[in-house]
């Protein structure tokens, strides 16, 4: 049960090809949508003329922000803040255009082929406006990108604890740099997917939604159409196909493909290719960091100043990614004195959500390269400057002095740093690394060790919640508001349930994701379900239980605290015989017609329960890589890599083992590959995987995973999240490792991604400034 | 995305789709492998009004050897380049490049003849052609012609070929026995386009001296690149003695225009490095296949 | 009226003739017209791998091959793994063993594409398991799971299960 490394039941169909995810849903008659988008950054809507479309071969409608105008009202801010400036987009923009791929109009068709070639005949007249493709252009532009916003500033925000310009001023030393850190896009396999079907017969409109949060979408949907939310049923399937973020946002398709449905009286589904994927749904936008750090002969932190921007793409209803790598920044290490300042800029691209690590690795990255560089300053060893500064164990619950996203004083609940470090330091056999490095270095080449420790806040509110049912079948049913993407709910809830409940895994179905099933639900994102639904299903089993031990106590004229439940059947502790499940169930269930209840029989044994934590927990993480880099070609080569993790308390450590190793490929995969490129005005670069790569199994190494469990005070299963773990520190580790590599040169890395080409030219730069300089270069001969 | 409307046509012979080729021509385009073609079709990148499949004509998948060369069908695929012992025999270099070409799962499809004609400058078998100094055999209604690998690629994704033309084989001279080659790149993934690649082909004399030399780089102008005043570095001398040389020669003469996230000086040095360490290991498999 | 061909395709063993436009691409008539919708499309341009599907035993990108193409010709898609009475094959049952999947998107196409390796290889190395599917994408796993799985399969290859 909990603990245990249980293979996951989601897989036998998955394997055979019998998932379900939502183009894989049998909708007789359904109509395909296809958008016409926007090929300019930033551009006047003048005339959109749509008679050619219209005549084209299985076209069943073409739709403009007119003809959608019932649905078509400004979209409510996601996360108000009081520093936020929102921009707010519609379904279709009446107006204009802000990035390329907006959706401008939608056609519907007899399928996909078809509703692309009409696509192709609707005629948009444009006015193209100056765009942005950097913050730093946008906040030159000249032009708003939203009305009444002249200067495309969405938000200022600062927050700060103790006096760090005192600390700046009197400190030892103090150190200045500026970080430069780009991540992506989700690139969930599976793009975004909604189908619908209006049910005239229940005036209810049945949507099938690859989202991470259904009871938004269904909100959302009902503020949209302006008709109550239980005229809505929401599903998630229960197979989609990774979310990371970007399915955790509203999107114009989603909104629309209901509408459309009633309209045509015929299910209609919106599958989002790869080519949409890039354009349209949200990304991490690139962040740039002007941190200054004070701090002693010792190395150790008096205090640190972190002033950023943080580019929001065109639209911005919330401030999640910047106010998370903000509070990311200070870590695991005691800084009396912080000052974390971000400005978010509107820029002409898609807009900005989080993905996988939502604003962490930056964060983690400033403060990795920053104690790197006071080890370099000071001659000291970068472990030995961490450990001078880590939070102890004894330490906590540690405030921070900050307000996290979740809108609580960043507290951190539990963890033991020191430990951590130690045991990935020891995995790797660091002094032994050390001395190989010095040998490969005589031998020329250029190998590098590079440490990142990370903390991330995970199992945010508001809340998330569980149903729990005993079947007349015997079977007990856990409902779930939040659906997965990958994560395996069907197995670890299955798991959480038959330990308080008393059956065996098998016999319990895990039901994910349908706002009919089940009525409040804030969604999977954050790495926060576990830390909530876990402990909403903990307490909701348990009452189930309880019901259940009261009425089979009634059947078996016992008492309750005598009974035990064991193989199926409920009985008394020591005794053979028993009642059966379904019998007990049988009989609070259903009863029988118009007759009396036995005395102390509970009536129905179902429990709801919600579980609001009051504040985020803390997971750590540390890494520790070795690395080879070729200054010919500036390619990397990882050689050896430990990463150890503490998420609490672990329910499936076969599957928190897959949840790390994919965190740490798509951390990876921003650290050497992965980087969206735009021209200066906005016009996307990089639109396909030809020109993006994400790494496969051939660029992976191997990677030698630890775990420490620091259970967590904040819920009474002691658990955290993981499923962002894995990327924390990785860009960090990355770009020490490669520095500590490319030392010989004097090469200094402040960016995010480093690829062959970024790497090739670092090191022309240091070799013609060491020639220019005169001085003696490093002993470079061949490879 | 889907690709737009087309007529599709699957001839059985060569001379159907020469026919084909004849009368459509300006509107068609030819499907091999389809690697190339597809994602241009599937991204709405081309939308030719005719798809001509040559994937059913026999002949276009022979081979022969005749006279020290060796004759490969348009549509060899590239995986049968890295496995066939007689490729491996003759053109060694084909076997070494075939690697580099994309993923397992590309080289089921993709064709000899069809990366030709694509001409993608940072593919490997235009640069590999060149190196080799293959013909590439060219036919249509109105006969056939042969062209020189080197006079194939005229610019950036273009060839030679007229409208109604079709590769029909690409002719390799056999190594002989004194020869050695290697081709290198270095890409984003390994698979992936190249940012920057280079093939050398070396014919040493009797004594290990360099006799003859052929270094081509990839990816770094519209077409292949070859590089005579690296070659002239190495003629007559011990390779070992000029690599210095050969990857000076190679960064002075190329200059190649930068790409987004590839700077066109990375790609001039890194193509040099690239070029001699290909010397280097092409000297040493001479060497081996003379010892 | 666009055109149209008609074409008869074999399918995990079932011969089936559709009528389907020329520019149709195979997995879309794989998903449609025979219901094998394990087959996914994950980027209509062939580097992600999701497609995969086996055209006389050989791996292809169903989203790079037209339907029309696959006329005459063998194609095995992932519904045909598992053994008759529905529970998993040998691969199949190590990826559930060792956790090597997760979203699920992305496994049919490798597991195509194992199968065609372990065809050939009976015992391959980490090295060429690796480099069989460098042409496949996954955003969940971080791929290591997964080696272990075909690892697990390439071990006890030919002994008695």
């Amino acid at each position: 049960m909990i603990g245990e490394p249980l293979v996951r039941r989601e897989d036998l169909r998955l394997l055979r090809g019998l998932g379900q995810y939502v183009d894989d849903i049998d909708l007789p008659g359904v109509a395909h949508l296809a958008v016409v988008r926007s090929p300019h950054p930033h551009a006047r809507i003048l005339a959109i003329r749509t008679e050619e479309a219209n005549r084209m071969p299985g076209v069943l409608g073409v739709y403009t922000a007119a003809d959608i105008e019932p649905i078509n009202g400004r979209w409510p801010v996601h996360l108000p803040h009081k520093g936020l400036r929102a921009a707010v987009e519609r379904i279709l923009p009446t107006d204009k255009t802000r990035y390329v791929g907006e959706a401008v109009a939608f056609v519907v068709a007899e399928s996909r082929y078809l509703a692309e070639d009409a696509c192709a005949q609707v005629e948009v007249e444009y006015e193209p406006l100056p765009g942005a493709g950097t913050w730093q252009i946008a906040l030159n532009l000249g032009e708003a990108i939203h009305e009444g916003n002249p200067d495309n500033v969405a938000a200022h925000v600062t927050q700060t604890t103790g006096d760090v310009e005192a600390a700046l001023r009197s400190a030892p030393h103090v150190l200045h740099e500026t970080y430069r850190i780009r991540r992506g896009g989700g690139h969930s396999m599976e793009g975004r997917a909604t189908a619908a079907r209006y049910d005239a017969s229940l005036d209810t409109y049945v949507v099938w939604d690859a989202t991470q949060t259904p009871h938004g979408a269904r909100r959302f949907l009902a503020t949209c159409y302006g008709i109550p939310e239980e005229r809505f049923r929401v599903i998630a399937p229960p197979d989609v196909g990774g979310g990371f973020g970007p399915k955790g946002q509203r999107y114009p398709e989603e909104m629309a493909v209901p509408w459309l449905s009633k309209q045509l009286g015929r299910p209609v589904k919106f599958i989002e290719d790869r080519y949409e994927h890039f354009l349209t749904s949200c990304m991490e936008h690139p962040q740039e960091h002007v941190v200054d750090v004070a701090f002693d002969d010792d190395g150790v932190l008096l205090g640190l100043k972190d002033v950023f921007v943080s580019d929001m793409g065109a639209y911005g209803t919330s401030l999640i990614v910047p106010t998370i790598a903000g509070c990311t920044v200070p870590g695991p290490y005691r800084i009396p004195n912080l000052h974390i300042e971000f400005t978010a800029v509107f820029t002409n691209k898609v807009p900005q959500s989080a993905v996988r690590g939502a604003g962490r690795p930056q964060g983690v990255y400033v403060m990795d390269r920053t104690i790197d560089r006071i080890a370099d300053y000071l001659g000291l060893d970068p472990a030995e400057v961490r450990f001078r500064n880590l939070i102890q164990a004894d330490q906590f619950p540690y405030p921070v002095g900050l307000t996290f996203r979740d809108g609580s004083p960043l507290t951190y609940d539990s963890g033991d740093f020191p430990e951590l470090l130690q045991k990935g330091l020891d995995l790797i056999d660091y002094p032994a690394q050390r001395k190989l490095q010095a040998e490969r270095r005589a031998a020329g080449a250029y190998r590098g060790i590079g440490i990142s420790v990370g903390l991330e806040g995970v199992g945010l509110g508001p809340f998330e919640g569980a149903t729990v049912r005993l079947e007349t079948t015997g079977r007990a049913t856990v409902v779930l508001g939040a659906p997965p993407q990958g994560q395996g709910f069907q197995t670890t809830y299955a798991q959480i349930c038959a330990e308080f409940l008393g059956l065996d895994v098998d016999q319990i179905d895990v039901v994910t994701g349908d706002t009919s099933l089940i009525p409040y639900g804030t969604g999977t994102f954050a790495s926060r379900v576990m830390a909530n639904a876990g402990p909403a299903l903990a307490t909701a089993a348990s009452e189930v239980k309880t019901k259940l031990l009261e009425s089979a106590a009634s059947l078996l004229e016992a008492a309750p605290e005598d009974l035990e439940v064991s193989e199926g059947q409920v009985r008394v502790r020591g005794m053979q015989q028993g009642v059966s499940l379904a019998e007990v169930a049988q009989a609070s269930n259903v009863g029988r017609p118009g007759m009396s209840m036995a005395k102390d029989m509970v009536p129905g044994l179902t429990a709801s329960a919600y579980f609001n934590p009051e504040r985020a927990g803390y997971s750590s993480s540390v890494q520790v890589c070795v690395v080879e880099v070729d200054p010919e070609t500036g390619e990397v080569e990882i050689v050896d890599w430990a990463v150890g993790h503490d998420c609490g308390r672990i329910v499936n450590p076969l599957l928190v083992e897959g949840q790390v190793l994919g965190g740490i490929a798509h951390g990876l995969s921003n650290a050497l590959y992965e980087e969206a490129l735009y021209a200066d005005d906005g016009t996307p670069l990089t639109v396909s995987y030809l020109d993006y790569p994400i790494p496969s199994a051939r660029e992976m190494p191997w990677i030698k995973l630890y775990n420490q469990e620091t259970p967590s005070p904040l819920n009474p299963l002691g658990v955290k999240g993981a499923g962002e773990a894995g990327t924390l520190g990785v860009p960090a580790v990355i770009a020490a490792a490669v520095e500590d590599a490319l030392r010989p040169f004097g090469i200094q890395i402040r960016d995010c991604p480093l690829s062959p080409g970024f790497i090739g030219d670092l090191v022309d730069e240091a070799r013609t400034r060491a020639a220019a300089d005169d001085d003696r270069g490093p002993d470079d001969q061949g490879s | 995305m889907k690709p737009s409307v087309f007529e599709y046509h699957s001839p059985e012979t060569t001379e159907e789709a020469l026919g084909l080729l004849g009368e459509l021509g300006a509107d068609a385009k030819v499907l091999a492998g389809g690697q190339s073609l597809m994602p241009l079709l599937n991204l709405r990148l081309t939308a030719p009004g005719h798809l001509i499949d040559i994937n059913r004509i026999p002949e276009l998948r022979e081979s022969a050897r005749m006279n020290g060369t060796l004759r490969l069908g348009a549509t060899t695929r590239h995986q049968d380049l890295g496995r066939r012992a007689d490729i491996a025999d003759c053109c060694p270099l084909l076997r070494e490049a075939a690697v580099y070409i994309g993923h397992p799962q590309i080289r089921t499809r993709g064709t000899l003849g069809g990366s030709l004609a694509h001409a993608d400058p940072s593919a490997e078998l235009p640069a590999v052609a060149v190196a080799l100094d293959a013909t590439v055999v060219v036919r249509s209604v109105r006969g056939e012609r042969r062209v020189s690998a080197a006079d194939f690629f005229t610019y950036h994704l273009t060839t030679d070929l007229d409208e109604d033309e079709l590769v029909v084989a690409v002719d390799f001279p056999v190594a002989g026995p004194r020869q050695g080659s290697a081709f290198g790149e270095v890409a984003a993934r390994f698979g992936d386009f190249a940012m920057v690649g280079a093939a050398a082909v070396i014919r040493l004399g009797e004594d290990g001296k360099v006799e003859d030399a052929r270094i081509v780089c990839s990816s770094v102008a519209g077409t292949p690149k070859r590089v005579p005043e690296a070659e002239d570095v190495l003629r007559g001398q011990e390779a070992a003695a000029v690599l210095g040389e050969v990857e000076g020669a190679v960064a002075r003469t190329l200059d190649p225009a930068p790409q987004p996230k590839v700077s066109a000086g990375y790609k001039r040095r890194t193509a040099a490095v690239l070029a001699r360490r290909a010397v280097e290991s092409a000297c040493q498999s001479a060497l081996r296949r003379m010892s | 009226m666009n055109p149209v061909v008609v074409v008869t395709l074999e399918v995990n063993g079932t011969r089936q003739q559709v009528e389907i436009e020329p520019r149709t691409l195979l997995a879309d008539v794989l998903r449609e017209k025979f219901s094998a919708k394990g087959t996914h499309l994950g980027c209509e341009h062939g580097v992600c791998g999701a497609c995969t599907v086996l055209l006389d035993g050989e791996p292809v990108r169903s989203c790079l091959t037209l339907a029309a193409q696959a006329a005459g010709h063998r194609v095995e898609t992932v519904e045909s793994l598992a053994e008759p009475d529905g529970s998993l094959n040998e691969l199949q049952g190590a990826f559930q063993k060792h956790h090597g999947l997760q979203c699920g998107f992305c496994t049919p196409g490798i597991l195509m594409s194992l199968t065609a390796l372990f065809r050939t290889t009976q015992h391959p190395s980490e090295d060429q398991i690796r480099e069989f599917i460098q042409g496949h994408i996954c955003r969940c796993t971080g791929y290591q799971q997964m080696i272990e799985a075909a690892l697990d399969v390439s071990e006890h290859a030919g002994s008695a299960r």
